[in-house]
């Protein structure tokens, strides 16, 4: 197992090109043939496309507060060419990629993001999780998702994800600690983004990685460089066989950086230098396979036409959003209970009763 | 003395602010933190500054654990520091719940007084930001439902100030929420001296003799455009900012409701057994032979706060409060 000679007690990082696209470990290669490379590199410049154009949207007022994914869309792609249909998908908020590569539409992305529960229910995706808000919580979903999978009996392994932040809290160990004693099929990805909001990893955390906090709970964990593709997949496709062989949890940390802001909300200069953003940018993820991709004599087909295309299509999706039926009162009371109490039926009636009088006075 | 002051213009965030400064300045047991409080200074700049005033030992970034940030404040509370903890919205208050329930609010009772717990937990509360799910919450009878903690909720920069540096000098521990959809909407005069407002007094903003409206925090602003409605109507409405949750002030709602005989209260959180529900129990235990009509709540729904688009038949619109006060009135 490529997780064992990457020992996180040691640092060890796993890491396939460099930042110039050259293979520097050619043993560890994977064997995907062109057209799944360029799927791949497509994946990824869709999710970029889409991710700056819901920044977009925010900026013009059309849409609220948005978490950008920019610099992280090597993980999504390598997840999502992993993930199965019946396998689940247990987001934090910042895996636009995977959530796509699952068949989570833009168009119900845009649609959380300006503010409806609708965009909450995936309609052609299975086995997604809805977005986790309160941070690190959904690991312990994919945990008891887990323990499911396997009194089923059932061929199918969960994708959970977090935050760097997320590793401090309580429920992102235990979620860890039982998955070390129930042997569960679930492969725990550390998006290592360098900041929780403002915070910096180094002061979230003494311990020398993330994917060190693995040995601790008796599950195999590995450090990996988060923006090469190649890297990622490789770890994917191994923590696969092993959680679909019933040997167990595994965790990985992807490496990588929050090249935007936490959210539309927040504003990095606040608290970290244009030299170190630099620094990161000559690591970023798409330049980096498409630099592989020409060393190698793969072409993408007329780039700048695809990224139009893709804005037609996700804009297209963005007016479908707009133009989903307005909100309305039942939209608040309808899905609280399976069954809805007395008590509720009676306040929706009262406050129909008030907005009748507020018609009348006008 | 009053006169002689310097006032400067403040809004809610600035009134925190300037509160926290006086109170690390003056003394050295005081220590603030929280996530990214410290070198950001917080989320909505609450402490903006501090850190580069006080050092990075008295005013940091905590790890991302809401638990451990009061846990750990416990620990330091019950051995010689005040610190004053911030969380960073009302929906993330949950995971330190547990402390706050089983250490927090008990330890002064548990050690028979050995220990005392001179801690302050802060976080903004309440909706009407477009925010995502977990950032528009009202909590306030959560925590007021537990023995051992006492519940600030301020409305205006002056109690702001006032309130928070009562709360940072009680010897028990104080959970002060902040009404973050007027963090910046409201400005005001606000001595630049220390100051202080005693917890556990409500406060009555207008008198008024046909019916007595209890409201706290963000509610008040709300309910004073109600009362400009009530004004053109012909309605004489007393208001009462309710500011401590707990320990509540039960003369003052009692003596008014026994003037005007009636009653209506105004509250953001889900309306079944919240603090509108304590406050009608109080209407009935003390003034239960001047009531005129049937105390009415006008509060949250039963249900989670909507996103935004579904947020506008959530939140409780002056029209809504004076709906309910022209049906009490003419009852």
């Amino acid at each position: 197992m490529i997780f064992n000679d990457f020992n996180p007690q040691e640092d060890k990082i796993l890491r396939i090109i460099d930042n110039d696209g050259n293979v520097l470990n050619k043993e560890l290669l994977p064997d995907l043939d062109n057209e799944t490379l360029i799927k791949a590199y497509k994946a990824m410049l869709y999710t970029r496309t889409a991710d700056q154009m819901a920044v977009s949207y925010q900026r013009q007022g059309r849409m609220y507060t948005f978490p950008p994914n920019l610099g992280q869309e090597a993980i999504h792609a390598a997840a999502g060419m992993i993930i199965r249909e019946e396998d689940w998908l247990v987001p934090a908020f910042r895996e636009l990629g995977v959530m796509l590569a699952k068949g989570v539409t833009m168009k119900e992305i845009f649609l959380y993001y300006s503010g409806s529960e609708h965009g909450s229910n995936f309609k052609q995706a299975n086995h997604v999780l809805p977005i986790c808000v309160p941070i690190g919580s959904q690991f312990l979903h994919a945990t008891g998702i887990g323990y499911s999978i396997k009194y089923q009996k059932k061929d199918e392994v969960v994708f959970p994800f977090i935050g760097d932040g997320g590793t401090s809290e309580g429920d992102f160990s235990e979620a860890l600690n039982f998955a070390g004693v129930w042997k569960v099929p679930v492969i725990y990805t550390i998006q290592n983004n360098q900041y929780a909001i403002s915070v910096p990893v180094k002061s979230q955390t003494n311990s020398i990685n993330l994917a060190v906090k693995a040995v601790a709970f008796g599950i195999p964990g590995i450090k990996v460089d988060g923006n090469d593709f190649f890297a990622m997949y490789v770890a994917y496709k191994e923590a696969f066989d092993y959680a679909r062989a019933g040997n167990g949890a595994v965790l990985i940390e992807a490496l990588t950086y929050r090249k935007g802001a936490h959210t539309t909300s927040d504003d990095p200069t606040k608290y970290r230098t244009k030299e170190e953003e630099q620094e990161w940018d000559k690591t970023d993820p798409l330049p980096r396979m498409k630099k592989y991709l020409e060393n190698n004599g793969i072409r993408i087909e007329e780039e700048e036409k695809l990224i139009e295309e893709y804005k037609l299509e996700i804009d297209n999706q963005f007016s479908e959003a707009e133009n989903f039926p307005p909100y309305e009162l039942d939209d608040v009371f309808g899905y609280m209970y399976t069954d809805m109490p007395e008590i509720l039926e009676k306040q929706k009636a009262d406050y129909k009763l008030f907005q009748r009088w507020k018609e009348n006075r006008k | 003395m009053e006169g002689e002051q310097k006032m400067s213009v403040m809004t809610i965030v600035q009134a925190i602010n300037n509160a926290l400064d006086i109170k690390l300045e003056e003394d050295k047991s005081i220590v603030v933190y929280g996530e990214d409080t410290g070198k950001e200074g917080g989320v909505f700049r609450v402490t903006e500054g501090l850190q580069k005033k006080y050092g990075i030992e008295r005013v940091f970034d905590s790890p991302l654990a809401e638990s451990a940030i009061v846990g750990a404040g416990l620990g330091m509370a019950m051995s010689g520091l005040r610190p004053i903890v911030e969380l960073q919205f009302d929906g993330f208050t949950y995971p330190a719940f547990n402390q706050i329930i089983s250490n927090v609010s008990r330890m002064h009772n548990r050690s028979r007084g050995k220990y005392k717990v001179p801690m302050v937990i802060r976080f903004p509360y309440g909706g009407g930001i477009n925010a995502l799910e977990h950032h528009s919450e009202s909590p306030e009878a959560l925590y007021a439902h537990i023995p051992g903690i006492k519940v600030v909720i301020p409305s205006t920069p002056h109690d702001a100030k006032g309130l928070l540096i009562s709360a940072i000098e009680s010897d028990d521990p104080v959970i002060f929420m902040e009404p973050k959809r007027i963090y910046r909407a409201i400005k005001q005069e606000v001595s630049d001296e220390k100051f202080s407002i005693p917890l556990g007094k409500a406060k009555v903003l207008t008198e008024g003799t046909d019916v007595t409206v209890v409201a706290f925090g963000a509610m008040i602003r709300e309910c004073q455009k109600a009362l400009q409605m009530a004004k053109e109507a012909d309605i004489s409405v007393e208001l009462i900012d309710l500011r401590t949750i707990y320990p509540i002030d039960k003369a003052t709602i009692a003596e008014s409701i026994k003037k005007t005989g009636k009653f209506i209260i105004v509250a953001e959180a889900p309306e079944s057994f919240g603090v509108g529900a304590e406050l009608m129990a109080i209407a009935n235990e003390e003034a239960f032979l001047y009531l005129e009509a049937p105390p009415k709540r006008v509060m949250g729904f039963d249900t989670i706060v909507p996103m935004a688009k579904g947020e506008p038949f959530y939140l409780i619109t002056p029209d809504r409060i004076f709906y309910e006060i022209e049906r009490t009135v003419k009852f």
